[in-house]
């Protein structure tokens, strides 16, 4: 217990640094948001409309950095990210909220699968090794070997050009509204298994082998041989014995890229044009969008904390070495 | 001295690796162990000593392949008999730590990191008596734990919360969880200190006299084996070269590797005298001399020995000591090999 709490205070001491990162580094950049708005609406903004912008955006100079800082908490905390320029005046939160659900469900589901697929083809081609199972590695390793973006081209011109049975972009039919219908989530579904699929293709080779490697060292441990001594069933040595030893490492290269997933595969959602977090961020930084990178960066960064943080856990949970007692 | 043959290892080779490079690491070894005897493996690093433990139990890991051999155990509760190497995979593992338990060399990692005592002493039962119920098996857990002294609140310890000596007797506790009729004890107490070796080994005889299993026991230490074992067999290149009760082979080494081995540890009594090593290596066991494979580090050697390979056979005091077997054209050399100053004790 005194572990975790250890851990949290850790971890809400980052969180911290990242906010407060997060907070100066777009004004230490030259220009300001406003600027650039003006910029972007060529001067036909009145002097009136551009004062109440500084004020909109809490740039008004009169403000001391500490006050700012105290304010973009104060907003922070209320779910106040600023407003884009590029869907101005849409509030960062909005497009945040928008997003993040395709790009949580995509990129996560098909991460899941990845690692559960990966891990447990490990296991078994590790447990095997040296037999004609190894031969399942080169296959996997040649398509990771395949750049993303190539993959996700192939997979559209094969299953949606050559034989149209997936659609080649989108998040769901358009002539559809998003609601909780099962037409639309049936929708959703169909257009997110071809981007899901090549994802799936291009990163399980890496928990396989991961995997392999980890059970081929852990079965040359003593106490798989004194496990096998013991007479018991093969599939509770392989698994109570060898799996769960190996796994380990696997578990915290699953948390770490967990974290990963907001960001989005930036790749697939632009093959796919896919409405996640990925696509969004690619067009803010295209428009200069600064508050909406800003609000992007700060979910990103929380989610790879609360990521590591699950890592902690799960890993305070399956081996009892790291917990510290007392 | 003894009773009937328990575990008869008959022509057993081993070999590692796959092709034409193989090393043959045993070859052709014969040794029998009867019930309730313990039975001292000694010999050098690198003679086999662990292979033939492995092989026995068919644990041996890749790349080593037993070539040829059996490996008979007869039970002596009932009737049971059958041949280790051909029996299937299901009638071995019903076999496994039922009749035949191991403590493996390596106490500190013999041990499932991410499990508690309690359950890795219990799985053990549960695969093998599924009739019992949990508590059944834990009551049982918490009374092998206390066989050998470590107090029953330890079942929900985790591996590394224990000590090196508690570990080592938690694999001890372990291996008697079934009541076997054989346990072959792979170095367990080479890495602890003389101390907690000395307690170990008193405890493990204790258990024996109350539960009357046979033991192999494997070690370098030929003086613990001296007294520890009934019986000792001593290997040198993948063979047996002398095989003889405990005392015999203290008073009248018959094979001049035996009888260095004898030197190379300080007597506690007496007086004090020079040690005497072994001169050279073991051999490459990728090029072995054609003839005696000790003949180039023996002291005695003739050149029959570096022609001919000497058969493990009884000696020529056969009427005298009829057990004993030596691989040795010079066995019936009886007073040159006493080594004097043990003689005295």
């Amino acid at each position: 217990m005194r572990y975790l709490l250890r851990r949290a205070a850790f971890y809400l001491l980052t969180a911290w640094a990242a906010i407060t990162l997060n907070f100066l580094i777009p004004r230490m950049l030259p220009g300001d948001p406003v600027r650039s708005l003006i910029a972007r609406f060529q001067g036909r903004i009145s002097v009136e409309a551009t004062e109440s912008l500084y004020i909109l955006f809490g740039l008004d100079e009169q403000k001391s950095l500490w006050q700012q800082y105290l304010d973009y908490w104060g907003n922070l905390l209320s779910g106040n990210l600023g407003l884009s320029f590029a869907y101005f005046p849409t509030p960062v939160v909005d497009i945040i909220e928008q997003s993040l659900p395709w790009t949580l469900a995509l990129v996560g589901l098909s991460t899941i699968l990845s690692f559960v697929l990966g891990t447990m083809l490990g296991v078994w081609v590790g447990w095997r090794r040296g037999t004609w199972a190894d031969g399942l590695l080169p296959v996997t390793n040649f398509l990771s070997a395949i750049p993303y973006f190539w993959i996700g081209l192939i997979a559209i011109a094969v299953f949606a050009v050559a034989w149209p049975i997936f659609p080649a972009s989108g998040g769901f039919d358009p002539g559809l509204i998003p609601s909780a219908t099962p037409e639309f989530i049936g929708s959703a579904i169909y257009h997110g298994l071809l981007p899901a699929f090549t994802i799936v293709i291009s990163s399980v080779a890496g928990w396989i082998l991961g995997m392999r490697n980890m059970m081929v060292t852990v079965s040359s441990e003593d106490y798989v041989t004194v496990a096998h001594a013991k007479g018991l069933p093969e599939r509770r040595v392989m698994i109570g014995y060898a799996a769960r030893n190996a796994v380990l490492p696997n578990v915290s290269g699953f948390a770490l890229s967990l974290g990963f997933i907001v960001g989005g595969t930036l790749v697939t959602e632009m093959v796919f044009t896919y409405p996640g977090i990925g696509y969004m961020l690619f067009q803010a930084v295209g428009a200069k969008d600064y508050p909406l990178m800003q609000g992007f960066f700060l979910i990103i960064t929380l989610s790879v904390l609360v990521a590591n943080m699950l890592a902690d856990i799960a890993y305070a949970v399956l081996d009892p070495r790291t917990r510290q007692e007392g | 001295m003894t009773g009937e043959p328990v575990l008869e290892i008959r022509n057993l080779s081993v070999e590692y690796g796959y092709d034409a490079d193989a090393v043959r690491v045993l070859r052709d070894v014969n040794l029998t162990l009867h019930a309730g005897e313990v039975l001292g493996l000694a010999g050098e690093s690198g003679c086999g000593k662990s292979t033939l433990a492995y092989a026995a139990t068919r644990l041996l890991p890749p790349p080593g392949i037993i070539t040829g051999g059996e490996v008979v155990f007869t039970s002596t509760r009932d009737d049971r008999r059958y041949d280790l190497l051909t029996a299937t995979d299901d009638e071995l593992r019903a076999t496994r730590w039922e009749d035949t338990a191991i403590v493996f060399q390596g106490a500190m990692n013999s041990l499932n990191p991410v499990y508690r005592i309690g359950r890795q002493l219990t799985d053990a039962i549960s695969a093998h008596r599924p009739e019992q119920s949990a508590r059944q098996r834990r009551d049982r857990a918490a009374e092998l734990l206390d066989m050998v002294g470590i107090p029953a609140d330890r079942l929900r310890s985790y591996p590394h919360q224990l000590s090196g000596g508690m570990r080592q007797r938690v694999m001890i506790a372990m291996a008697l969880a079934l009541e076997p009729q054989l346990v072959i004890m792979d170095e367990p107490t080479t890495a602890l200190d003389v101390v907690m070796q000395r307690q170990i080994l008193q405890q493990l005889a204790d258990l024996r006299t109350r539960l009357g299993f046979s033991v192999v026991f494997i070690t370098h230490d030929v003086s613990l084996l001296i007294e520890l074992a009934d019986r000792i067999a001593v290997m040198y290149a993948g063979e047996i070269v002398e095989d003889a009760t405990a005392s015999q082979m203290y008073r009248t080494p018959r094979h001049p590797y035996t009888d260095g081995l004898l030197h190379s540890f300080p007597p506690l009594h007496g007086p004090r005298q020079e040690l005497g090593g072994i001169p050279g290596a073991p051999p490459d066991l990728m090029s072995l001399p054609r003839g005696c494979t000790f003949a180039p580090r023996c002291r005695v050697a003739l050149d029959r020995c570096r022609d001919e390979r000497p058969a493990l056979t009884a000696t020529a005091f056969a009427d005298r000591e009829p057990h004993r077997r030596v691989a040795c054209f010079q066995h019936e050399r009886e007073a040159a090999a006493i080594p004097p100053s043990l003689t005295v004790m």
